[in-house]
């Protein structure tokens, strides 16, 4: 296990406003993402790093979720309007990018890599098995809010298969059997 | 050494010497290592000197095509009519690679020094590094270190008191591997859909914001410090005349101790995996070895006696990419195996050329029906045929990418191929 990025306690450095974790557990449900101060901060920070406004989308649809824990239409809407873009722009890069949840997802995301290196351990089998100790199927939200399952691609740690992302932390060569001690971890 | 384990073949530790050492990452520890030691060097050099001596070294991009660095860096334009911008590449994605992550993680100093000297010999005034998505616990590491590099005078405006600015922005990607390829890269920093672009406008041309731009691998920038200080004929103590210095290892798969190894180019690749990485575990036998992450060509196992360095791999019919084994002992199902590469790229293709946007899915669902048992012989002949169709034809080398393993796999183990047709 790998120690996870957490937020740093002093005012957010600008050089950092793009790179905050936002696959997190402690989500901060906002109405309007741009109607307090944080979310006016963040904002003003992300602006100040680029020479067009564009370039504020990717950092800022992660701050949707970030503080959401997916990105709403209304996000995207919200996003539009700080970045003078459509809302229709807006739509077909957040869907172009996985790392977005268009729909709610449960408090930890579990993402299993079953890619070539993690595939030739066995990571279908720690995939089928997060599943049934989540009694979940792929993609649902837990009955208790706490977990979603999915399969995801190259998690960029071949070398300790097999993979598993859960929010910002990874977890590596995890074997079948330490499913439900991983859960268990999790609250 | 290696991470996480170490090794008996030669030792050269130029980039991997702190791995596992949590001082380094720290800018007081990583100071009292001797970091940030190349960079007044470089603040008293000229851009044009600096880029001279990375020329010199022959240091070749990391990332997998192994264009040489200097002579990238002096396609940018002398005279700046405005800004330019540095884009240092730490998308890792490719399937069989994890070395940049050790880098981000065990050793940012070393990278954010490697871009900023870098970011002096192309005359940039931004670095914006574009780590993948996923690598949150990695790129909260390399942030927190820019944040201390700017707080100790490193990053900024007057830096060491040189009047020289240049600031570094960690930019997080969202999941899309074809924001590894340099214009998808530059496509997904401006805030758009990942879509890489036909060159011409080469990015030293019109990159990043329109401007002169430079990508450059994370693995390229970090060896940029040690040659800038030691110059450029210490560098060529390692490695081939073609491929000199060192490359990081990351050998996965079916091993005894899989991880990530520093060693010279030109290494044996056998070596590599059975010295290195102690071959299969368990006594099974290897089989095949993808040598350079999933986009390069099978090598069967007698096929692994060949030098690990760009020429020495095109030399054995296919590449060094990223240097990323990933290694199936015998009980593998090479039809399966490339049925779930084949997926990978049919998931991650951006869509934009029929090409690959059809050829990579119709490749993954034939591999599947021949995998379940469906398939027939003309599936054969429709799989070279869509390689022929893939090949050099799209904008970017996503589509070559399945060509590569795929017509390997065909044309090694088409006896896998049969006897599951013929099942």
């Amino acid at each position: 296990m790998t120690d996870t990025g957490d937020q740093v306690k002093k005012p957010l450095h600008p050089a950092a406003a793009s790179s905050q974790p936002f696959q997190v557990a402690d989500i901060r449900p906002v109405e309007r993402l741009f109607d307090d101060e944080e979310g006016r901060d963040r904002l003003e920070k992300v602006l100040s790093r680029y020479p067009e406004k564009r370039a504020a989308l990717l950092p800022m649809l992660g701050y949707a979720q970030e503080r959401n824990g997916w990105v709403s239409d209304q996000s995207m809407e919200e996003v539009a309007a700080a970045l003078d873009l459509t809302p229709a722009y807006v739509r077909s890069v957040a869907t172009f990018y996985t790392m977005y949840n268009k729909h709610p997802v449960g408090r930890h995301l579990i993402q299993v890599c079953t890619c070539i290196s993690c595939h030739l351990d066995e990571a279908e089998e720690v995939f089928e098995r997060f599943l049934s100790e989540t009694g979940t199927r792929a993609g649902e939200i837990s009955e208790d809010g706490k977990f979603t399952v999915i399969e995801a691609e190259c998690l960029g740690a071949c070398g300790f298969a097999t993979a598993v992302q859960v929010n910002d932390r990874y977890f590596e060569n995890v074997s079948p059997d330490q499913v439900p001690a991983i859960l268990d971890e999790l609250d | 050494m290696g991470y996480p384990y170490s090794h008996d073949l030669e030792t050269v530790t130029l980039l991997s010497r702190h791995f596992g050492d949590e001082k380094a990452r720290t800018l007081a520890g990583w100071k009292e290592l001797g970091g940030y030691a190349s960079l007044p060097k470089a603040l008293e050099m000229e851009p044009g000197e600096i880029t001279e001596v990375v020329k010199n070294s022959g240091l070749r991009g990391r990332g997998g095509a192994g264009f040489p660095t200097g002579v990238k860096w002096s396609f940018m334009p002398q005279e700046p009519t405005g800004p330019h911008y540095l884009c240092c590449n730490a998308d890792e994605s490719e399937p069989g690679a994890f070395k940049d992550r050790e880098i981000l993680r065990w050793v940012p100093h070393l990278l954010i020094e490697g871009c900023l000297i870098a970011a002096r010999a192309i005359r940039a005034e931004h670095v914006y590094i574009y780590v993948r998505g996923e690598f949150f616990p990695f790129s909260a590491i390399l942030r927190d270190s820019v944040v201390e590099a700017y707080e100790g005078g490193y990053v900024g405006e007057d830096i060491l008191g040189s009047g020289w600015n240049c600031d570094v922005t960690v930019h997080l990607g969202a999941g899309a591997y074809i924001a590894g390829e340099e214009t998808g890269l530059m496509s997904s920093l401006m805030g758009g859909r990942a879509e890489p672009w036909i060159k011409p406008p080469f990015p030293a041309q019109s990159g990043a914001f329109g401007r002169p731009s430079t990508v450059n691998n994370v693995e390229t920038l970090a060896a940029v410090p040690m040659i800038v200080a030691e110059g450029a004929d210490w560098y060529r103590q390692w490695g081939t005349e073609k491929s000199p210095g060192t490359k990081l290892w990351c050998c996965s798969g079916h091993l005894e101790r899989p991880g990530t190894y520093e060693l010279p180019m030109g290494v044996n690749l056998r070596d590599v995996i059975y010295e290195v990485c102690g071959g299969a575990p368990n006594g099974r036998k290897i089989k095949a070895v993808i040598p350079g992450g999933s986009s390069t060509a099978m090598l069967t196992a007698d096929e692994l006696d060949c030098s690990g360095c760009y020429e020495g791999m095109a030399a054995a019919g296919s590449s060094l990419g990223t240097a990323s084994p990933i290694v199936m002992n015998e009980d593998t199902n090479i039809v399966q195996a490339m049925r779930r590469i084949a997926q990978f790229y049919a998931h991650e293709s951006c869509g934009q050329c029929v090409q690959c946007r059809e050829g990579t899915s119709w490749t993954a669902r034939i591999l599947h029906r021949i995998e379940e048992g469906e398939g027939t012989v003309a599936d054969l002949d429709t799989l070279y045929h869509l390689c022929e169709q893939m090949t050099g034809r799209t904008i970017c080398p996503l589509a070559d990418s399945v060509v590569f393993p795929l017509l390997s796999s065909l044309d090694k183990f088409r006896d896998e191929y049969e006897a599951l047709i013929k099942r």
